[in-house]
C-alpha cells in the first residue's frame, strides 16, 4: 500500500478556470485529478443536449481538456475522476476513447458509473410506493410530474471504487455526489470497507474541502483577503491522504493563493446543513470532530475526524420546467442618479401594468446601492451612478418576452442621463426549479463498467 | 465596547434551494466564546428582518470555532427561479458582519 495518494482538486464547478486541471497535472506530483462539474440544475440542461443529439448530454470540456493532458496522465498514471458524464457518461466514454484512438494511446480503460438516470422510471417508482415527494415541503409529485426534466440519484463512492478496482484510468460518471469523487480513491487504495465510517467520513470531509477548487486555496477568502497572495495564478487545493484517514490540504510550489487554517474552514463551512450530520450516500460525517494544524507554508493537517453509518435512503435531484423569466439593466448618472433609477422603474411598472401582462413576480433592484444588502446597507452619501435591475418571471412566455421590449424605449422616454443599453433586449428564458426527494437504496442500483481503447 | 463582528470574525454562504447558510468563524479561539452568546437564532433573524422570511436555525461547530446558521426563504425561491442579483446568497456572509455587539472593554482586538 502506498504511504500516501495525492488527490489534485481539478474544477470547483462546470465553467471553472480551464488552466486548473492543466496546472495541478504539470506543476507537480500527483495522483488523481478529481473534476466536479455538476451543479443542481445541470441535469436538466444536459438533458436538453441529449434530446437534440443523443450522442450529448456530458460536459464537453472534458474532451479539449484530456486532449491537452492525457498524454501527461498515462505516462505519469494519473488517474482522473469526473461526474461530467452528466447524463450520457457512456456517450463521454466513447467520445474519450475516440480521442485516445485519435492521439495514439492505445488500451486506455474508462470506467463508467451510470444507472443514476431515473427520468424514465419515475412511474414505475410511483406503482412502487416510492412517492419521490419534495423532502423539503413535502408536496407530492403529482403537481410537476408533466414537467420534470431531469431525475438523477446521487451515488456515492462506492461504485467509482469499483471501477478503479476493475482497472480504470478515467472514471466518468452520471450524478455522483461531489464528495464521492475525492472519497473513492481513498477507499481503493487503502482498501477501506464500506463501514469503516470514521474513514470513510474523512474522505467525505476531504472531498467537501476539495470540491469547490479554488476556494479553498485563498479564493473567495473574506478573512484579510488583501494578503492573498498571486490570485492570478492560484493553485487549486491538493489533499495528501494517509490510510489513517489523517489527511494534509496543500497546494503545487510556485502557485498563488493560500492554505490556512482560516481559508480551510471557511471551506468547511460551505453550504453546510447541521455540522453532526453530514450526510452523503457513503456515511454520515461529523464535522463538530475535526482538527486543524498549520503544518507548514501552504499545508494544513485534518485530522480527528468522526463518521456514523450511512442512511438507507439515496437523495434523488429532480428538475422541472417552472416558467420563465427576463431581466434587463439601465445605468443612471449623477445628479440625483438613485432618484432616476427609481422614476425609471415606476414608469416601467406602469406601462407594464397598461399593457395587461401578467407575472407572479417583478423585482426591482439597485445596483451600486442596496442591491446585496438590502436594508443593512448604510448610504450616506449620494450615489454617482446606480443600476437599475429589474427582474420578471411568469408561466406566460409572451408576457415575459414583452417585458424585454419595454425596457430600451426608457432610454428617450424617461429620466435622463441614462446609458447601459448595450447587448440589446432582454430575452425570456426558462425557469428549471429543484426538486430535491428521498428513495430508499434498495430500489435502485449503480452500474460500473470499463471500456477498453 | 461596541464592534462589527467584521472586528472579530470572517465568514462564507451559500445556497441550497431557498435557504442560505452563513458560516460565522472566530478569527481567534479566544471570539469564539463571544459570538456564541452573542451571535443568536433570534438575534440573526432580527438583523436580516425583511430579507429572510423564514425562520433561522443555528448550529454550533467549537472546534472551528464556528457557527452555522441556516436562513430559510432568504433566496426569493432560490435557483434560477429568484430575481435576486444575489439569488445564491453569496454576499449574506459579509451582511451578517454588518452586526454590532458589545464586548468588554478589555479584549484585544
Amino acid at each position: 500500500m502506498k504511504p500516501f495518494i495525492r488527490i489534485a482538486s481539478g474544477q470547483g464547478f462546470w465553467g471553472d478556470l480551464l488552466r486548473a486541471p492543466v496546472d495541478q497535472v504539470r506543476k507537480g506530483p500527483i495522483d488523481y485529478l478529481v473534476m466536479d462539474y455538476l451543479a443542481e440544475v445541470t441535469m436538466s440542461i444536459l438533458q436538453k443536449q441529449k434530446r437534440k443529439d443523443p450522442r450529448l448530454g456530458y460536459a464537453r470540456d472534458l474532451i479539449p481538456l484530456l486532449e491537452e493532458i492525457l498524454p501527461d496522465c498515462v505516462q505519469r498514471n494519473i488517474k482522473i475522476i469526473t461526474n461530467g458524464g452528466g447524463v450520457n457518461p457512456e456517450g463521454c466514454s466513447e467520445s474519450i476513447i475516440e480521442l485516445a484512438h485519435k492521439m495514439g494511446i492505445k488500451g486506455l480503460k474508462v470506467g463508467v458509473v451510470c444507472g443514476d438516470d431515473i427520468l424514465d422510471r419515475v412511474d414505475e417508482f410511483h406503482r412502487q410506493g416510492i412517492e419521490l415527494r419534495n423532502m423539503e415541503t413535502s408536496e407530492p409529485l403529482e403537481g410537476i410530474r408533466q414537467k420534470l426534466e431531469s431525475a438523477n440519484v446521487y451515488f456515492g463512492a462506492s461504485p467509482i471504487a469499483e471501477a478503479l478496482r476493475m482497472g480504470a484510468q478515467i472514471v466518468v460518471t452520471g450524478r455522483t455526489t461531489d464528495t464521492g469523487l475525492t472519497l473513492a480513491p481513498m477507499m481503493y487504495e487503502f482498501g477501506w470497507s464500506e463501514n469503516n465510517w470514521d474513514k470513510l467520513a474523512a474522505g467525505t470531509i476531504t472531498g467537501h474541502i476539495l470540491e469547490c477548487g479554488g476556494q479553498a486555496s485563498g479564493g473567495n477568502f473574506s478573512g484579510d483577503w488583501k494578503s492573498v497572495p498571486d490570485l492570478a495564478h492560484i493553485g487549486f487545493p491538493i489533499a495528501e491522504a494517509q490510510p489513517s484517514g489523517e489527511v494534509a490540504i496543500t497546494k503545487h510550489t510556485g502557485t498563488g493563493g493560500m492554505v490556512t487554517v482560516q481559508t480551510i474552514k471557511e471551506q468547511l463551512v460551505y453550504e453546510i446543513g447541521d455540522p453532526k450530520n453530514y450526510i452523503t450516500p457513503d456515511c454520515v460525517a461529523d464535522f463538530t470532530t475535526i482538527r486543524l494544524e498549520q503544518e507548514g507554508r501552504d499545508r494544513v493537517k485534518v485530522s480527528g475526524i468522526r463518521g456514523g453509518p450511512a442512511t438507507d435512503l439515496y437523495k434523488v435531484s429532480m428538475a422541472y420546467l417552472d416558467g420563465y423569466t427576463a431581466f434587463g439593466t439601465l445605468t443612471y448618472s449623477w445628479p440625483d442618479a438613485l432618484e432616476k433609477a427609481k422614476r425609471a422603474d415606476e414608469i416601467l411598472r406602469t406601462r407594464l401594468a397598461d399593457l395587461g401582462l401578467e407575472f407572479e413576480e417583478i423585482r426591482t433592484e439597485f445596483l451600486g446601492y442596496n442591491s446585496c444588502h438590502g436594508p443593512l446597507a448604510k448610504v450616506d452619501q449620494e450615489s454617482n451612478e446606480v443600476v437599475l435591475r429589474v427582474g420578471v418571471r411568469g408561466a406566460n412566455f409572451d408576457s415575459v418576452e414583452r417585458f424585454g421590449k419595454e425596457l430600451a424605449p426608457l432610454i428617450l422616454t424617461g429620466p435622463p442621463t441614462v446609458t447601459g443599453f448595450a447587448g440589446g433586449r432582454p430575452k425570456a428564458k426558462e425557469v428549471i426549479s429543484y426538486w430535491p426527494a428521498l428513495m430508499p437504496k434498495t430500489a435502485v442500483s449503480p452500474k460500473v463498467s470499463v471500456n477498453q481503447g | 465596547m461596541r464592534v462589527q463582528l467584521r472586528q472579530i470574525c470572517h465568514a462564507r454562504s451559500g445556497d441550497k434551494g431557498d435557504t442560505a447558510n452563513i458560516g460565522l468563524i472566530a478569527l481567534k479561539q479566544g471570539f469564539y466564546h463571544i459570538i456564541e452568546i452573542e451571535v443568536t437564532a433570534a438575534r440573526v433573524k432580527r438583523h436580516f428582518d425583511g430579507i429572510v422570511l423564514g425562520p433561522v436555525e443555528r448550529f454550533e461547530i467549537p472546534n472551528l470555532g464556528a457557527l452555522n446558521f441556516l436562513l430559510h426563504e432568504a433566496l426569493g425561491g432560490g435557483g434560477t427561479k429568484s430575481l435576486k442579483n444575489d439569488a445564491q446568497g453569496k454576499t449574506l456572509s459579509s451582511a451578517l458582519l454588518r452586526m454590532e455587539i458589545d464586548i468588554d472593554d478589555n479584549i484585544r482586538l
